[in-house]
């Protein structure tokens, strides 16, 4: 087996990921490498505002205002979003709303702990949500572990991996410690000060390398759009 | 043959006055479904501020023309439907760009959308969005067929093919409507109208919580933004044609707001009484209950 080989082996990409040379159906033979052919790794680079402070102005108290979640029910955090979309809390009344895909959403709420292996997928769909977008770190799980401190296969710090804007404290913070905690965001956001996906885009290799230092199966591109 | 040129400015106006409507109309009708959940439901502004959040996205990625070009099919879809016929009647002002065959072009409007939508969600190669696409091409086949029976129904019952015609054909008194004149020709299109509308029970397309949303699963940012606008105008635009063929079309703005109002509340009432069927079952509810209700609609006439 060749060195290459070994490294890739070493690092675990899956059989389905690695290059490989496929006959079509019409006889002909092509090459495909899946993490080059099926995701952009371009790196994320910072984008500025609108020209205009006024425009932006109008821009940042539009985004505060209609914030669409991405929940990632991680732990039992998720249990507590639940309530928010019922008749008793009923968040869309503050113009939040839950998108089922990264693509739409602009709020990451990342509900609970984070073991390695959902680091990862949390991380993909992190960089599939576009510019600007906010993290909600919630319950003290993401804040220094939690319950699970010495727990040797969860992170501690959110905020090591990801930029988060807000942290909801508590265990479980109820639906009404999430809607402080969303009112707190649209605060940031309308004074401009929610620059996550620019924070993330500057200090890009800073997080790629916490990233990859507890991720060992690291089988996708640095940057997956 | 001479083209008044002061048509297009006028059809512009109308479209602007319906988009406005259409956005107060379908965040109306969420807070009406909200109701009904005993919630307050979104701000009757929040579409507005949707939009500008999705216009004001610094980053939108492209998976190829085709997936661009979805999104702008879909609203030339709706833009094409509203503008080709009449919105109000005997206005020289709002009878759009309407002419003598408008009811054959209307009808292709409506699947207009839906097939450029279907090639761009392709384009994106996400599964949920190739899942959504087929099941909606699926359906909205099987709810075009009493649709199309119902309009032709219609067109022989009036012997014409123009949509102002039909109109004419119906004022003068309630009891001049299509809707009493022809009840199964209506019937037969309110059917297809409830597997249209994108509610509940026949909203296995978008199905949220399933396939997390269908075929836009990969749409955002200003792509996102144009599929909301048509969200806003398409239904508008399709029931100015169901207004126009069954229900005496509208001689005023507040009798045109209102009329829309209530067609749509019969897809809003059924929406949040009923869950929601599958694919199989609302073809088969299609097939069986409406279909024939349009052969007969067309047999009677």
């Amino acid at each position: 087996m060749r060195d290459e080989d070994m490294n890739e082996r070493r690092i675990g990409v899956r059989d389905e990921l690695r290059k490989r040379i496929v006959k079509g159906p019409d006889g002909i033979e092509f090459e495909v490498d899946p993490i080059s052919d099926y995701y952009c790794d371009a790196r994320p680079e910072v984008r500025p505002g609108a020209y205009a402070g006024i425009v932006e102005s109008l821009f940042n108290w539009a985004r505060s205002e209609s914030l669409w979640i991405l929940g990632f029910g991680t732990g039992c955090g998720a249990i507590e979003m639940r309530p928010l979309m019922t008749p008793r809390f009923d968040a869309y009344r503050y113009g939040i709303q839950w998108r089922p895909t990264p693509r739409q959403a602009n709020l990451f709420v990342v509900s609970g702990y984070l073991s390695v292996k959902t680091l990862k997928r949390v991380i993909r769909s992190y960089e599939q949500m576009q510019n600007p977008k906010y993290v909600v770190g919630l319950g003290s799980c993401t804040i220094n572990g939690g319950m699970y401190w010495d727990s040797y296969n969860t992170i501690k710090k959110l905020d090591q991996y990801l930029p988060v804007d807000v942290y909801i404290a508590g265990c479980m913070p109820r639906p009404e410690a999430l809607l402080a905690g969303f009112e707190e965001l649209k605060r940031i956001i309308r004074a401009g000060k929610a620059e996550g996906a620019n924070l993330y885009a500057e200090n890009f290799d800073w997080y790629k390398a916490n990233q990859k230092r507890v991720i060992h199966d690291w089988d996708m591109p640095d940057y997956n759009w | 043959m001479t083209f008044d040129w002061m048509k297009i400015p006028y059809a512009l106006l109308t479209l602007i006055i319906v988009v406005n409507y259409g956005l107060l109309l379908t965040a109306l009708v969420q807070k009406i479904a909200a109701r009904a959940g005993r919630r307050h439901g979104i701000p009757i502004w929040q579409n507005y501020i949707d939009l500008v959040k999705n216009y004001a996205l610094r980053t939108s990625i492209s998976h190829g023309v085709m997936y661009y070009l979805g999104p702008v099919f879909r609203l030339t879809g709706g833009v094409g439907l509203l503008l080709f016929v009449p919105s109000l009647y005997g206005s020289e002002m709002f009878s759009n760009l309407s002419f003598a065959g408008d009811l054959i072009l209307a009808l292709y409007f409506v699947f207009f959308g839906t097939l450029g939508m279907a090639l761009g969600a392709g384009e994106s190669g996400h599964p949920y969005s190739a899942i959504g696409v087929s099941r909606g091409l699926s359906q909205v086949t099987a709810a075009e067929l009493p649709l199309a029976l119902a309009v032709f129904s219609v067109a022989l019952q009036y012997q014409t093919l123009s949509v102002t015609d039909i109109v004419a054909a119906q004022q003068g008194g309630i009891t001049n409507w299509t809707l009493f004149t022809n009840p199964l020709a209506v019937t037969a299109a309110m059917f297809s109208f409830l597997g249209s509308m994108m509610r509940p029970p026949f909203d296995v397309v978008l199905a949220p919580q399933e396939i997390p949303i269908g075929p836009p699963t990969e749409y955002h940012s200003s792509y996102l933004a144009l599929m909301q606008t048509n969200r806003a105008l398409f239904p508008v635009a399709k029931m100015v044609i169901y207004m126009n063929l069954f229900f005496g079309g509208a001689t005023s703005w507040p009798i045109f707001f209102l009329k829309i109002f209530l067609i749509y509340m019969v897809s809003a009432l059924v929406g949040v009484v009923f869950p929601r069927f599958r694919v199989e079952q609302s073809i088969r509810w299609f097939l069986v209950w409406a279909v024939p209700v349009g052969v007969l609609a067309i047999l009677v006439v």
